[in-house]
């Protein structure tokens, strides 16, 4: 059972200067190092002394990491590029707008000048119970406590669950996946570049493991490509308040229209499955169809076809079913 | 080192949760070790095949050419079993140690096709076949005995030829019988744990401190079938062994081969192999 303490467990603390000696370190103390970014997930598990590192990688002094590149292939995004940089960058806002209205409902103004955007995709679930040190199956045990009779699993999956039922809480990687972006890992075999949607590790595969990073990889970069600059956005995020929470639910689209038809869509949901679901199966449907509320309508229904509601989320297929209408629709349309 | 993985529950209360992952390694030395010590015996040692001579095989001239050892029905309770074992034991370990995949449905699969071949077995061997043929009988244990005093150096008579099943057979039987009981008993208990579509979830079936050792005692029997596996493998595969391998895919050996190993009393064949009565006295399972 966790109890809250002030002190955190010793370790050694390393402070790399370069992206290169930062991937050495952890290398050199594979699972025992512990990667730290802009450190407010990082500071939860070492204060409630879940997580018991040997070292600690701070990676706040490596400045090749931060930073956003343009260039005439997309932008490139440091992953130590803090969440305000991103929401006022002028050329993120005007070309990639849906990531720039992502990252500003992240929080509070506080957590993202200090958060990153490589902590925020990287960031680990947000089930009360495996934060609260209790040995479930993401914590190595043999139980999800989120999915018994009387578990609070409100905020929990409809979709994915594998034994565990947590959900990723990012607000930043569904209008990642939309944009099409290319996540950077650094190995000890080089250089990996992987979609974004296939950064992350749901239960069914590795039930202890939220993304592809292995001991001694080091997340360097997000790349976006130039492909959907411009193309019509969305973002939604529910929450309980509206101020400062994780997201119940967010959804982010990328739609480009011919001709008042959808020509190319990309969608993606949040907080609905251990890991971001990319809704293929809802891009492929809208295909050639007017971007409005009847193609809204049909998406929705289909978006939630196989939901699997725990004891205290049903609400979230009405949810999911509203705001992939209005992902696809807008927001103004779909109301109408 | 601790064999056991200990946590502590929400009500403070300190509870197995698994074996320590690293008893897969040692089942795996364990077994590697089993081959090699016992080919640097047979190689170094050379341990002569004497058995003590009986008037019964005077019953030798009624023997076939092909002894039938093996009904096509137990063959295929074999071939399933083995089947169903490797896929559990695959889906049980590579992911524990860094081979990640979807694991938990194949693992109940083969796990229910596991207990339905065992089941089917149980009532097969008991009703359709000699039941006791594989259970080590007065003359498996004086053997033993003797073998084991002229292995020391010690005087004793020879063994006799073995029946249908050497006692190693009948051990290794038992062997695998208890230990799959084990993960039968508790894997089906634990498919209440996770979502089949075939039983109601219900996490709250046992205490933590019973599931604990639930999934302790699951999982020392896995490991224990990866040892026993490997032997089991390596025994299949060694040459002097073959022959009986061979019966389990075409259901028969031969003449030489029997008279050579068996005792034809023990394990009696009546009549050629094309007879239905030849057949059933030799069992066949």
């Amino acid at each position: 059972m966790a109890v809250i303490r002030d002190v955190m467990p010793a370790f050694d603390l390393l402070q790399p200067s370069s992206a290169a000696e930062a991937q050495q370190l952890l290398e050199q103390n594979g699972a025992d190092a512990w990667v730290m970014a802009g450190g407010l997930d990082s500071f939860d598990w070492l204060k409630d002394r879940i997580k018991k590192p040997q070292v600690l990688v701070d990676l706040s002094g490596v400045d090749e990491l931060r930073g956003i590149r343009m260039s005439g292939a997309g932008v490139e995004i440091g992953a130590m590029t803090t969440l305000t940089e991103i929401a006022n960058h002028d050329e993120i806002k005007k070309n990639y707008g849906v990531l720039s209205d992502a990252v500003s409902m992240v929080a509070s103004p506080q957590i993202r000048n200090q958060g990153t955007l490589g902590g925020n995709v990287s960031q680990d679930v947000r089930c009360w119970y495996y934060r609260g040190g209790w040995p479930c199956y993401r914590a190595g045990g043999n139980i999800c406590y989120a999915d018994t009779p009387v578990g609070r699993n409100r905020e929990h999956a409809i979709f994915g669950a594998n034994r565990c039922v947590a959900v990723h809480p990012s607000d930043s990687v569904p209008a990642l996946i939309a944009l099409d972006a290319k996540f950077v890992v650094q190995t000890a075999k080089g250089e990996r570049v992987v979609d974004a949607e296939d950064y992350f590790v749901g239960p069914e595969d590795d039930i202890t493991k939220i993304n592809m990073l292995q001991p001694g990889d080091l997340l360097t970069a997000i790349r976006i490509p130039s492909t959907w600059s411009g193309a019509k956005f969305y973002f939604e995020k529910v929450r309980d308040r509206n101020v400062w929470d994780f997201p119940l639910m967010n959804v982010a689209s990328a739609i480009k229209l011919s001709g008042g038809n959808i020509d190319q869509a990309r969608i993606a949901v949040n907080a609905v499955s251990p890991r971001p679901m990319r809704l293929k199966a809802v891009e492929d449907a809208v295909l050639g169809k007017p971007a409005n509320a009847e193609t809204g309508e049909m998406a929705g229904r289909l978006a939630v076809q196989g939901a699997v509601p725990l004891q205290f989320n049903a609400y979230k297929i009405p949810l999911m079913r509203n705001l992939v209408k209005r992902a696809i629709a807008g927001g103004q349309e779909a109301a109408a | 080192m601790s064999f056991l993985q200990w946590a502590t529950s929400p009500w403070g209360q300190s509870v197995p949760t698994h074996i320590a992952w690293s008893l897969i390694w040692i089942a795996v030395i364990f077994g590697f070790c089993f081959m090699v010590v016992h080919s640097l015996y047979l190689i170094i040692v050379k341990p002569p095949k004497r058995f003590a001579e009986r008037k019964a095989e005077a019953a030798a001239a009624g023997v076939p050419d092909r002894v039938p050892r093996h009904t096509l029905t137990a063959r295929m309770f074999h071939w399933v079993m083995a089947a169903s074992m490797i896929t559990l034991l695959i889906t049980a370990f590579l992911p524990k140690v860094g081979i990640q995949f979807n694991w938990v449905v194949y693992h109940w699969i083969a796990g229910l096709v596991l207990t339905a071949s065992i089941l089917f077995h149980v009532v097969h061997s008991t009703f359709f076949l000699d039941f006791w043929s594989i259970w080590p009988d007065r003359t498996d244990l004086t053997d033993a005995k003797n073998r084991t005093l002229r292995f020391f150096g010690k005087d004793a008579p020879l063994p006799s030829k073995f029946a249908k099943y050497p006692l190693e057979n009948k051990l290794y039987h038992g062997s695998v019988m208890l230990a799959g009981l084990a993960v039968i008993g508790t894997g089906l208990f634990m498919m209440k744990r996770v979502e089949t579509g075939i039983f109601v979830r219900n996490p709250y079936l046992f205490s933590d401190m019973t599931w604990g050792w639930m999934y302790v005692l699951h999982g020392l029997a896995g490991v224990g079938f990866i040892g026993l596996t490997l032997v089991h493998i390596y025994m299949g595969l060694r040459p002097e062994k073959l022959p009986i391998t061979k019966s389990m895919i075409f259901g028969w050996m031969s003449r030489d081969f029997y008279l050579e190993e068996h005792d034809t009393e023990r394990w009696a064949v009546k009549g050629a192999p094309e007879t239905k009565r030849g057949l059933a006295a030799s069992d066949g399972d």
